[in-house]
């Protein structure tokens, strides 16, 4: 039964550099403060940070992987509200939640996510409507 | 240098077609470290009711990457790319996104405005098929931060 307040299975997610590099290469986004801390630091990053976009990508995993069909999420958005760190060694873990939020006449569902890393908000406004799972 | 207010409502074009390959979906699937088979795999994607493999929900920002970079690099625009930071991205799906697919992508400015020193920019790229069918649309607010007093 999925109703308002339906909790999707949390999940989190690790970034490292490297999956940065491997980000830049399919997205085209090769912007340096992705790859390179010194230019990150230039420009008064604490040092390379994940894409938006990766992040974003990783949060609608929790929709996805809830629905079975990656198909089935009809609009997703976010608004970027603070920097992804990614540190060398290691990795930044985003931890990502989703609830339904509204249960709609036509039958789809609107999911609000939530995306902290270390306890931090870093996306916000996160929200899918997707066709729900059967049964 | 602010961002001309007077680029809303300037079209950027399609200039030609993208073509959605299956393996350009396996490379983004792999880099978003995304293990779902109907990314990969025609016959789970065709169980899904797709007629091949489907794209990730945020796959769009490759298909409209050339038509953002056409306004962020406009001479015209006034925008300093240096200090480009993503704001909000939004996609909207009118059908999925497949494998197959041959898309032209116009992108329509908004909205610019001015807060507390920085410039927000907000785009719309539509995506459609050669035939005019709408497939998906993205919306883009981009911050260029103002200079450090």
């Amino acid at each position: 039964m999925i109703e308002v307040g339906t909790a999707l299975p949390a999940q989190q997610f690790p970034i490292t550099r490297a999956d940065l590099v491997r980000y830049a290469g399919a997205s085209g986004d090769f912007n340096p403060i992705h790859w390179n801390d010194r230019v990150a630091r230039e420009v008064g990053l604490p040092g390379v940070i994940a894409h938006g976009m990766y992040t974003m990508a990783t949060a609608v995993r929790v929709v996805t992987d809830w629905a079975g069909d990656p198909g089935a999420v009809v609009e997703y958005g976010v608004r970027f509200t603070r920097p992804v760190p990614v540190p060398d060694p290691g990795s930044a873990v985003v931890e990502v939640t989703g609830s339904v939020r509204t249960v709609r006449d036509d039958g789809l569902v609107e999911v609000d996510l939530t995306a902290t890393v270390g306890g931090q908000t870093v996306l916000a406004k996160a929200r899918a409507v997707v066709r729900p799972p059967a049964g | 240098m602010p961002v001309d207010a007077s680029l809303v409502g300037k079209v950027y074009p399609a200039t030609r077609p993208y073509y959605v390959s299956r393996e350009k979906i396996r490379e983004f699937a792999n880099a978003i470290n995304d293990p779902n088979p109907a990314y990969r795999d025609v016959q789970a994607a065709r169980a899904l009711g797709h007629p091949d493999v489907v794209a990730p929900p945020t796959f769009p920002v490759v298909v409209t990457s050339e038509a953002s970079e056409r306004l962020f690099f406009d001479p015209a625009a006034g925008i300093d790319f240096s200090r480009v930071v993503h704001g909000e991205q939004k996609f909207v799906h009118h059908r999925p996104l497949v494998a197959g697919d041959t898309l032209l992508v116009d992108l329509t400015v908004e909205s610019v405005r001015s807060v507390a020193g920085n410039e927000m920019v907000t785009s719309r790229a539509d995506a459609r098929t050669e035939a005019g069918e709408p497939v998906v649309t993205a919306t883009m607010l981009i911050v260029v931060r103002g200079a450090e007093a």
